[in-house]
Parts: structure tokens; sequence; C-alpha cells
């Protein structure tokens, strides 16, 4: 498995460890605590996973201020990120973490996210907004034109799929059908009434050709991770789960200025965390691959390597991403059926641990040893891989 | 751009992504649109500062498209500074951060290469386009409720921009279509870049 791969510097290998995780998800798709008192619950619940506490954190990851959750949790980490990629921030987090453990800057090291749109709607919640204020291209050179955010830009990656390589919608709504056959075993799933393809064909048309049942939901929700060294990983409570590898690329951020709308910078980011961790796609025993559209998913499989360019849409036509498939995909029922509050890394990374541990219940893959969480942010436009693993693969 | 500038940006695209991936209707970006909603049928762009010029020849419905004189290529969308060869545009600002004089109007290299801005022919080709079937979803009137084509479009001077594709059935458009520019007047005087499918040559 680790033969025949070079160029890639492998020290990260199974230095550091995701050692506690947390989340909060209900079919309602609402959530009754939120903001800070949300992300709280999330940290702690996760340090308890670990059997750690708030005194063993110095190190803090958050994607809008790891000064202000510091500073509520009244802690003086020595090690701070703030990166936001968006739906990857998770994954660059974890990439980060393992990093700055594996060099002496930290021990335990916690991120954390909750976000709770769909109660903020119905409570008309006041919800911080992030201003348009400042030069902005995409205010300039597409919002004129109605794009509709996000998926507008996603719209647009499928339209080219399709005229390049022939790919049609009823593959693209069996990534839909195959997640929602993994939702229909997670009873924390928004949807887990399973559907077939010409349900998601006969879903209303929003920006063509994507359907309503090709995009994600709009839920609350929260999660949070703790990481520490290999060395005092294997002393608390729960069963490692090391980070193998990790790799992040972006090549845009507005979609007018992806380079290849048929490919992501998921290309290099996962190249270089499969080659970091030593392994090949046919290593990989479970997928976590952020679904905000069914396209997202299908571009993932061809960028990491699953299968070639372009041949992503037969490559899942066979329902190989469900349950007793032959690539697991998005067990928990993914952003498509699952939950969705904006930034859905964060879920991957609590799935892939799950899985790994063999703590996914109905779910449960048999006897994973390498799970992948690829995250996506902002119009495919920040990619970040994280390649995990147990002990049996160090 | 600043690292400001960007970092502001980005978050904005990320708040994007959450809130309104699409599933169940409403979403924040859409409250955006609408609080910047006038009268005015679309959203209008705002001037960017490298972009002044542009705007400018749409009052005469003139095309320009910045090219780079040292890899002799198109740049879209307008910067200071050629993304494919640094070279950098004849611009104050952006000839003092590449050390050069700084002298306004003067080349941004030694080498006499620098930013320009040139005349497009029009002419286009659609890139990948989508129909919108949910106008409310975006805000966007200028459609009066009915499905629109967004599209990339690739200039034949070889940048790709986002348009709207009018004069047909949104249905018909398709990659690999030829498109000549049409213009849409806005509040100020400046007209939006449109395309329009050409007319086919026998």
């Amino acid at each position: 498995m680790f033969e025949g791969m070079t160029g890639v510097d492998r020290s990260l290998r199974g230095a550091a460890a995701l050692v506690g995780v947390a989340d909060d998800v209900s079919p309602t798709g609402e959530l009754e605590r939120t903001g800070r008192e949300l992300e709280v619950a999330m940290v702690l619940a996760a340090l308890d996973d670990a059997g750690l506490d708030l005194g063993d954190v110095d190190g803090v990851c958050h994607a809008e201020s790891a000064m202000g959750l510091a500073e509520y949790l009244g802690i003086a980490p020595t090690f701070t990120d703030s990166t936001m990629t968006g739906g990857s921030s998770y994954e660059v987090h974890l990439e980060h973490a393992a990093a700055a453990i594996a060099s002496g800057l930290c021990n335990v090291v916690i991120s954390v996210y909750a976000s709770t749109p769909r109660s903020d709607r119905r409570r008309q919640r006041q919800v911080p907004r992030r201003g348009l204020a400042g030069p902005n291209p995409m205010v300039e050179w597409e919002w004129p034109f109605g794009l509709r955010m996000p998926m507008g830009p996603y719209a647009l990656a499928a339209s080219r799929h399709m005229y390049e390589f022939g790919t049609t919608s009823e593959q693209l709504a069996q990534i839909a059908v195959s997640t929602r056959d993994w939702a229909a075993l997670n009873p924390r799933a928004r949807y887990q009434t399973p559907i077939t393809v010409d349900d998601v064909l006969a879903s209303p048309l929003q920006s063509s050709p994507l359907h309503l049942l090709d995009c994600c939901l709009v839920t609350d929700g929260a999660g949070a991770f703790v990481m520490t060294s290999a060395e005092m990983a294997r002393s608390l409570r729960k069963p490692p789960v090391y980070v193998l590898g990790a790799g992040t690329c972006h090549d845009h951020l507005m979609i007018t200025q992806m380079p290849d709308l048929t490919t992501t910078p998921g290309a290099v980011s996962g190249s270089r965390a499969f080659e970091a961790a030593g392994i090949t796609p046919g290593d990989v025993d479970v997928l976590m691959g952020y679904d905000s559209f069914t396209i997202t998913a299908l571009l993932h499989l061809e960028d990491l390597g699953f299968c070639a360019k372009g041949e992503g849409g037969a490559f899942v036509e066979d329902g190989k991403l469900g349950p007793g498939g032959s690539l697991p995909m998005n067990t928990n029922g993914g952003g498509l059926s699952f939950t969705h509050p904006g930034m859905y890394g964060m879920f991957l990374i609590v799935e892939a641990v799950r899985q790994l541990r063999g703590e996914a219940e109905a779910r449960q893959v048999d006897r994973p040893e390498i799970a992948v969480a690829h995250g996506s942010g902002v119009v495919l436009s920040c990619m970040s891989t994280a390649v995990l693993g147990t002990e049996a693969t160090l | 751009m600043t690292a400001g500038s960007d970092r502001g940006a980005r978050a904005e695209a990320a708040a994007g992504v959450g809130a309104v991936a699409g599933g169940e209707g409403e979403d924040k970006q859409v409250e955006q649109v609408e609080q910047v909603k006038t009268e005015r049928t679309r959203m209008e762009p705002p001037v960017g500062a490298e972009s002044g010029p542009f705007w400018e020849a749409t009052r005469e419905g003139t095309l320009l498209v910045q090219w780079c004189t040292s890899c002799d290529r198109g740049i879209f969308y307008p910067r200071f500074f050629c993304p494919y060869c640094a070279t950098a545009g004849p611009d104050d600002s952006a000839a003092g951060q590449s050390g050069q004089s700084g002298q306004s109007g003067q080349s941004g290299q030694s080498d006499g290469s620098t930013l320009e801005w040139r005349t497009a022919s029009g002419r286009a080709i659609v890139h990948a386009a989508t129909v919108e079937h949910n106008p409310a979803a975006t805000g966007a009137t200028f459609s009066h409720g009915e499905p629109y084509v967004v599209a990339l479009v690739d200039l034949d001077e070889g940048v790709r921009m986002m348009t709207n594709i009018v004069g047909c059935a949104p249905e018909d458009v398709r990659p690999g279509m030829a498109l000549t520019v049409t213009w849409e007047p806005l509040s100020d005087g400046r007209q939006l870049p449109l395309f329009t499918p050409a007319a086919t040559s026998a």
C-alpha cells in the first residue's frame, strides 16, 4: 500500500490524531441552542469524548475568530487559526492543527462550528451579516446577471460537464438516491425516506440542470473535533483516528475565474494528501465527500482519482456509493439528506471518525481502516483533503 | 487586491455557500440582493478601482478588454497587475508596488510592456450556461419572473466573462453556441454587455 510514490513530505503521517468529536443535529432541521452556547456545548462534548478538559487545550481553530472563541472560553492558546475557506474550513483546520502539533507549537487543538440558519429564519433572529462593502469582483462581474448563489456556479459546472462528457441528469440523481439510502439508516437525518432517480428528476428545476433534490439542505447543525499528538492520543478514552495525510489547494474564488469548470483544485489537494499518506484511491474504505450539490460529489470522485475525468456519471450509476456498495460515501446522509448548516466540512470529519471507531450504528461500514474527508469551500474554490486511519494503518 | 478585501470577499462568498443552498426556498443572499434593489430591474454593477475605462466605454456601446502587452493576452476581470506574467499596468500605485518609477501614464515595466485596453470584436461562444427557473430566489427582476440564462462566455479575445444570453428561448442555449454582444442600458448611462445568438451565416 505504501510503495511507489515520491515527492511529498510524509513527516506528518501518524504524528497527530483526532481524539474527540461531537455534533448536534436534529431531524426537525432545527436546534434549540444557537451561537456561542451551541459552540461551547460542542467543544465540551468533544473534549469529554476524548477524556480531556478545557485546561488541556492550547490550540484553537474557528472559521470566524479563534480569538473570540478563546476569550469566551477563558483560555490562552499558543496556536491560533481563523482560516475561513467556506465549507472546507474544518479540513484546513485539521491539516494546520496536525502540522502545529507535529512541530510542537501546541498539544491539544479544538475546532468548532455552529450555525442555525433554519431556526434563525423562523425566530427572525438577527444574524450579523458580513457586508458587501469593499472591492468584491463578484458583485461587479457576476451578481448583476442574476447568478443564484451558491447554486448558479455549480449549475454552470454541471452544464459544462454534461457538454464535455455526456453526463446525464439521471447519473447526477443517482448520487442523491444513494445518499438518501444512507440517510434512511440515520435517525438524526433531516430526510430519511428513500427516493428514486425519477423523484429527483421530477423535483422542480432550479438552476438548470440542477433539480431541487440535487441540492443540499438548509438546516441547523453544529460539531467539534479535538486533536492531539499520537503519543498523547494513545492514553485517551477512545481509539485514536490518525491523520495520515492532508492537502489543500484553492485556484479561484468566483466561478468566472475557475480555470476549468470540470476540474476542481481537489485534484491537487487529493493527490497531495494521498501521497503524504502513502495510499491510492483503492485503499479508501469510506469516503466523506462534500455534497453541496450532486455535481460537487461527482467532481470529487473524478478529482480524487476514484475514476477517470469525465467518467463520474458512469461510475456512480450502479449505486456503489450507497449502503452495501463498493465505495460507501457520506454514510450519515451527507449535505443532501443529513444536515447542511452552511459549512458542512465539520460533519465530514465527525462521520469519518465515527466510522473508523466503529461507532456508526446502523450505517456502520464493515471494519474500515482508512477514511477520507474531502471538503469543498465557496464555489468549488478551496478543496482540502484529509486521509484518516486507524492504528492498523500506521 | 488587498489581503483585507480578499478576505472580505471570501468570507462573503462562504456565507453564501452556507445559507443559500437551495433545498428549501428563502435564503440570506436573496435578502441581500433585495436590499440593494431599487426600481432598477437589476443589481447594477459598482465600478471597481481598475475597471473605470471598461464601464465608460459601455456608454458608447464599446466592449473593451484589458490586454497585457508582455504576454500578449487578455485579462478579465480588470486588474492593476497581469496574473499571468506579473506585468503591472500604467498606474501609479501598481507601478510603485512593483518597484517602477511610478510616473502616471508610464508603462509598468522597463521593457515597455504594460496593460492596455483594446476594443473587443463583440463575438463570443457559450462555455457553460444555466437556466434559472426560480427567479424569485435570486431577487433578479429583469426577466419579469420568467426563466433566464446565466452563462459564462468566451470572447474571441480569449477571456471568459459572465453574462445573460437574450434574444432566444432559454432552453435553446448550448455550450458552443456563437454569440454577439448586445447592450442593456443601466440607470446611470452605462450599459451592461449581454449576448445574443449570432446571425447564422451560410
